[in-house]
């Protein structure tokens, strides 16, 4: 709705479908300038059905939509696809979202990308791209983007960018870029080593954010996003180089470093590169990787399902060894390409208990066993594993409770290691969240790390100075509680229940081993863990299985909704 | 004192609030082809150079206007477009080395930055400080403190026993 204001990274897109990894449901967010120039050409969703024969590609310029041949596209990598449908139209402001090569091979969390480093990362969007041959979309326009209070709004966006700035969490991301966040998991002992063995990596020094300025050139930002939180970097040595690249974010700093234990920050970068060449998920990607570099450990799978290749922890040479398997489907890659609970039925029931995953996602690089409230909404997600759809991460910043009550509206402890309060403050964080990726701004410029950043109250405004709708605070949270409602309602249809809201085994049984006194010797209490999951539901007017109350829904006015019919 | 609207493409990240809030204060709705600035980009270097009027002190635009219509604000320095005298034959645009001069898509007349009549916008939004808006005669300046930061450093480490 907010899509192409002057404020708050307004730049985002998301992509919907069912859940090729997952069976729930899939939908994927990213940021860059894919979703306003939609815009600019006329047009603020699409709705992709069925599938071409042969590969196709969507252009939509000025009011126009066309299906195109895409024969000399496919086979491209992400990068190439997009600058070669700018030379077909000879426009360089030509912005395409693409599917790359793990797209077209139907790698299960293939995603969705623009630009360098722009990414609609997980629950596999690309795969279900690349089944309907859907190699892009590609999108130009000059239209107007017309607003009811335009003077108001430009003076009010310049407010909340000033305002999410004023922010210590803004202005270290613009610094560092979300590798900030290592620095205080990792010494804390937030963080997965070596799958799930340990809770922080001994030699991880060398993947502190401070160790980028040899390799950053300055930062990039997303459309209209004061904050501008991904490096540029280039690699001018090794075998990858000469390389240009974008970010990593916090999430490849796991995904290629921390799980696999490899303790080298160019190697990350070469990682990030190629999950960003062939468009695979970064984080699933370096979830099945270090899944695999466990079960060779424990001698599930040995060097002849590999192929010879050995899966050493920390070997770099080997991680970009699986992921061009992963991408191209190649021997035992073509098994990690299915995600976790397919490979699992592939290689052995006793590869089960190392998989880290929710629903069939892998999880964040995070440890959410000394953090209740994190470990909740990895559980109750409705994509899988995921900490994006309520991560409460502010919890970890001991905040007088007093502030966390006024927030959200009830008693929340403010011990992080606490179970008091936290499904109030999961739930919540959940309708934030699902609003403001509706309203089209970025996740991070809002109640994420940052208490005083703009929220409910906030967006009211810029609601009402750009389409001129009063909606008052209680009904943009009702809104967050229908969509969230209808998410759960989607996943229920396809048989996910209270028993899948769950956590991996090993958050049970295996304490943390490492780590700060807070965080050492932590796992998760099973009674209190359902305890929670009790009062979440009973908060979000869900039944003890978690299936909305009629009266839930006749609130929500869902009571009609067409998708239970389907 | 003349002021000089000074963009640095070593700091912008391209992320285009300059071209939206552009577009919102002159023309009240949003579309990038009414912004007199634009950032353009190489998507596969990570190069962003942000590009506008360069207010010239000998501007082609006023050289090739057959109608006398653009002429310089002697209060804010800005080459201006009357455009009761405008018959838009852009040849402004055509000759403007810069790409200073444009054309409006809705509604096809010519348009170019006006500093905003001395209170340019795009300023207020870039938060990496890639635009700035400052006197004519602190620009050259501010480039030599720069550069002698570099200097600095360097004096520093050689003056700091090891």
């Amino acid at each position: 709705m907010l899509c192409g204001i002057p404020a708050l990274g307004s730049g985002r897109c998301d992509i919907a479908a069912k859940s090729p990894l997952t069976g729930a449901i899939g939908d994927s967010n990213m940021g860059g300038f894919f979703a306003p120039e939609l815009r600019f050409s006329g047009f603020d969703h699409l709705v992709v059905k069925g599938r071409a024969k042969k590969p196709v590609y969507v252009w939509i310029h000025d009011g126009e939509v066309e299906i195109r041949d895409a024969s000399q596209l496919w086979g491209r990598d992400t990068f190439e696809t997009q600058t070669m449908i700018r030379e077909i139209h000879r426009d360089d402001e030509i912005q395409s979202m693409v599917i790359g090569v793990a797209g077209e091979n139907l790698v299960r969390f293939a995603n969705v990308r623009n630009g360098m480093k722009n990414s609609a990362g997980r629950t596999g969007m690309g795969c279900v791209m690349g089944s309907k041959k859907l190699k892009a979309v590609a999108a130009r326009g000059t239209m107007n983007l017309e607003f009811t209070q335009p003077d108001k709004l430009l003076e009010y966006s310049r407010q909340m960018n000033e305002m999410i700035m004023e922010t210590r969490w803004a202005r270290a991301q613009s610094r560092y870029g979300t590798m900030i966040i290592y620095s205080n998991t990792n010494t804390t002992g937030l963080i997965r080593c070596r799958n799930f063995q340990y809770n922080l990596m001994e030699k991880g020094d060398v993947l502190e954010c401070e160790n980028m300025d040899e390799y950053s050139v300055g930062m990039a930002g997303c459309y209209a996003c004061p904050v501008q939180c991904r490096h540029r970097y280039t690699l001018t040595k090794g075998p990858y180089a000469p390389l240009y690249g974008e970010g990593p974010e916090y999430t490849s700093q796991g995904a290629f470093g921390t799980m696999p234990d490899c303790a080298s920050l160019e190697a990350v970068l070469v990682a990030n590169h190629l999950v960003n060449m062939y468009g695979l998920d970064t984080l699933e990607t370096g979830n099945m990787i270090a899944w695999a570099m466990e079960l060779y450990e424990k001698g599930i799978i040995d060097n002849q399902t590999m192929g010879g290749l050995k899966l050493e922890w920390g070997d770099s040479e080997a991680i970009f060894e699986l992921i061009h398997k992963i991408a191209k489907r190649e021997g035992f890659g073509s098994i990690l390409a299915d995600g976790m609970r397919p490979a699992i039925e592939k290689i052995g029931r006793e590869s089960e208990y190392y998989a880290i995953h929710v629903k069939g996602m892998g999880n964040l690089q995070s440890d959410e066993r000394p953090t209740p409230s994190f470990a909740l909404g990895i559980a109750t997600s409705t994509r899988g594993a995921d900490h994006l759809r309520s991560r409460p991460a502010i919890d970890l910043y001991n905040l007088p409770e007093n502030m966390l009550e006024e927030i959200y509206g009830g008693p929340v402890s403010n011990d992080y290691t606490s179970y008091e309060g936290k499904s109030r403050m999961v739930r919540w964080q959940e309708l934030l969240y699902a609003v403001v990726d509706s309203l089209g701004l970025c996740k991070f410029q809002t109640v994420f790390c940052a208490v005083h950043a703009p929220k409910f109250e906030e967006w009211t405004k810029l609601i009402e100075y750009s389409t001129g709708m009063k909606i008052p605070k209680k009904e943009l949270m009702t809104a967050g509680e229908r969509i969230y409602t209808l998410e759960r309602l989607f996943n229920n249809r396809e048989g996910f229940s209270r028993s899948d809201d769950t956590l991996p085994e090993r958050y049970f049984k295996e304490p943390t081993p490492l780590g700060l006194p807070i965080a050492k010797g932590k796992k998760i209490d099973r009674a209190k863990f359902e305890g929670m999951l009790d009062e979440y539901y009973r908060l979000h007017g869900w039944n003890k299985m978690g299936e909305p109350r009629k009266s839930t829904l006749k609130k929500l006015n869902l009571e009609n909704e067409p998708s239970q019919l389907l | 004192m003349r002021m000089i609207l000074l963009a640095d493409p070593g700091k912008c990240t391209g992320c285009k609030l300059c071209e939206i809030a552009c577009s919102i204060k002159n023309e009240k709705t949003h579309s990038p082809a009414s912004s007199r600035i634009h950032a353009v980009k190489w998507m596969r270097s990570g190069i962003y150079i942000p590009m506008v009027c360069q207010q010239c002190d000998s501007p082609t635009c006023e050289t090739v206007c057959p109608m006398d219509a653009i002429k310089r604000d002697e209060e804010t320095g800005a080459m201006v477009i009357d455009y009761d005298r405008c018959i838009g034959c852009r040849m402004c645009v055509v000759f403007c080395p810069f790409g200073g001069a444009g054309i409006d898509a809705a509604h096809g007349r010519v348009i170019k930055c006006d500093l905003c009549r001395g209170d340019p916008v795009c300023v207020k939004f870039c938060s990496p400080e890639a635009l700035l808006y400052i006197p004519a005669t602190s620009v050259n300046l501010l480039k030599q403190r720069n550069a002698a930061e570099r200097f600095s450093e360097l004096m520093k480490k050689m003056l700091t026993p090891p």
